[in-house]
């Protein structure tokens, strides 16, 4: 590890940041003053792995029908930030946490809430491809549908279609929807899965490292589709490549040993970040 | 030019290259041996069984005792009866057995139960036999096809599940999470995507168990007990191919002999079918991974 400028490592360091003026003050100056609608609104959020403690203290509104981005280092609490955004990390046995997560205004953990329901509302696009290998390219953007009940042809048909488009799909497929969707290339693989979680029409789209296994043609496809897809949905993006954030996000958030150290404009972030640690980090300095 | 000093003497190679080929003799000789009793069965079966296998073979009931000729229709439509139940009684609870320990069981649960299915594979066929026997034949007075299937779907079971259990865990997590993401409840996630995903292994280790349980003869004994004539009802007793071998195989005549040969010839001929429908499933499993 890299020596840090005022590394927060060891030193119980959250009072100290939240207490630090002039740090409050950079993140309030870098969003827009008129009210915005939030999507996820998250005070004092804190996990837990067993005993380890993966997230600290995080405290973040994220806006809807925009873009964020979250970077970060490696091993940061980025991706597990993200699943919990619709409970995905539930899928680790023995996580705990803290504190309040609202999604346009609903608590993601209240009582009685269920994961399934969140997810149809808050989709996942993963690292890595992952079309079910049994199914056509059309059985793949419908599946969620269908296994939620929905059973009319016309819609299937139409959100089909609809869902292709917006992936920026449908141009490359429309004559082969019943190949099986792993016959298509890397990057067509993960439109294709990116139309899969639009097709269930979700609010939210997350999305964590999409393109970190694609080439640089297939990257610039997906950025471009994230550029539409915030005109109706709110996207959140993990991204190592912070060329990549800068390019495709309105707001940018780094996270640094499982503590949110710095969230405001993309553009704030990268050129004049307040905080050193961020600054350290988007210079290239170290992670 | 002088001598390299990495090449060895003549007399050094040649004697290396002795000992290369006698260790190379060693191991082929074993691969052979492993190999050989196959052939030898094949061989046996082919040469005592292949002439008396005709159209009346498989056609004809057995023949009264001291006549000649006669055929073990019966019995071969009785085996596959007996498969099928054993199918019918066995898979299920093999699978969703295979299914709950993959996705549902705790640890704990999950090592109790491993080593319990574990334990019944190596229960003695002629157990099984038996405990059927306590079970359905004592009860209802009476040997029958039903106790015979469950004798063999009992026998099924924790193969079945500890494959389904494997090819399960072959389903990469992503596939899940996938599911998941979508906000598809979870049993339909594992119906949909996990079980569709693995069905061929699924399909693979259910024929697996059937290979293996198709020539049993101990847990017929005294469970479908075996018949000379056709069944017609599920509740009398049932002929099978490796019963109908037994009874014909100790008897004093020679034409039964001949026909307890071309029985074990077609069930031999049956499991290789099986084993060989295995490499053409699992073949194509991995072709399309």
């Amino acid at each position: 590890m890299p020596t840090l400028p005022e590394a927060p490592a060891g030193q119980k360091a959250p009072e100290s940041m939240k207490a630090s003026p002039a740090q409050a003050r950079t993140v309030e100056a870098g969003l827009p003053a008129e009210a915005e609608e939030v999507a996820f609104d998250i005070k004092n959020f804190s996990l837990w792995y067993g005993q380890r403690q993966a997230l600290q203290d995080v405290t973040i509104r994220i806006p809807a029908k925009k873009v964020t981005a979250i970077i970060g280092p490696s091993g940061c609490g980025k991706s597990t930030f993200l699943r919990a955004l619709n409970r995905m990390h539930e899928l680790t046995p023995g996580t705990r946490l803290e504190g309040s997560l609202r999604h346009f205004g609903e608590d993601l953990y209240g009582p009685g809430v269920e994961a399934v329901a969140i997810r149809r509302r808050v989709g996942m696009v993963f690292q890595k491809s992952n079309p079910f290998p049994t199914m056509s390219i059309a059985e793949n953007v419908l599946v969620g549908l269908r296994l939620n009940g929905v059973r009319d042809k016309r819609v299937l048909q139409s959100r089909l279609e609809e869902s292709l488009h917006m992936a920026a799909l449908w141009d490359e497929v429309k004559d082969v929807l019943n190949r099986p969707g792993t016959s298509l290339s890397g990057g067509q693989q993960q439109r294709l899965c990116i139309a899969r979680s639009l097709a269930v029409q979700p609010e939210t789209l997350l999305m964590d490292e999409p393109c970190s296994a694609l080439d640089p043609l297939a990257t610039a496809k997906i950025e471009e589709l994230i550029q539409t897809l915030r005109e109706r949905y709110t996207v959140v993006i993990v991204t190592h490549n912070m060329q990549q954030a800068a390019r495709c996000s309105d707001r940018t958030a780094f996270f640094y040993l499982g503590r949110l150290i710095e969230f405001g404009n993309t553009r704030n972030i990268f050129t004049s970040p307040s905080n050193p640690q961020t600054e350290a980090y988007v210079s290239g300095r170290f992670g | 030019m002088t001598e390299s000093p990495y090449l060895p003497t003549p007399q050094f190679a040649r004697w290396r290259k002795a000992k290369s080929s006698a260790v190379t003799g060693i191991l082929v000789a074993c691969a052979l041996a492993v190999i050989a009793p196959l052939f030898l069965v094949i061989y046996f079966l082919l040469e005592k069984g292949f002439s008396s296998l005709d159209w009346n073979f498989f056609t004809q009931l057995p023949k009264p005792t001291g006549e000649v000729g006669g055929g073990m229709a019966n019995a071969i439509v009785g085996s596959v009866v007996l498969l099928a139940m054993a199918t019918v009684f066995g898979v299920p609870f093999g699978i969703f057995g295979g299914i709950y320990l993959a996705e549902y069981g705790s640890d704990r649960a999950n090592n109790w139960i491993r080593f319990a299915a574990d334990v019944l594979n190596g229960v003695p066929s002629i157990v099984w036999g038996m405990v059927v026997y306590l079970l359905l034949v004592v009860p209802f007075k009476g040997f029958s096809a039903y106790a015979g299937g469950v004798a063999l779907g009992l026998m099924m079971v924790p193969l079945v599940m500890r494959t389904t259990e494997e090819v399960l865990i072959l389903v990469p997590q992503s596939y899940r999470e996938a599911a998941l993401a979508l906000g598809v409840a979870r049993w339909k996630m594992i119906v949909v995507i996990v079980v569709r995903t693995a069905l061929k292994g699924i399909a693979t280790g259910v024929i697996i168990a059937l290979a293996r349980i198709a020539g049993e003869t101990a847990p017929l004994l005294f469970t479908a007990l075996g018949n000379t004539f056709w069944s017609h009802n599920l509740k009398e007793p049932i002929s099978a191919l490796p019963l109908q071998i037994f009874a014909y195989g100790l008897s004093p005549y020679d034409d039964w002999h001949r026909q307890a040969w071309a029985g074990a010839l077609v069930l031999m001929a049956l499991i290789i079918v099986l084993n060989v429908t295995v490499r053409v499933l699992s073949r194509d499993r991995s072709k399309t991974d």
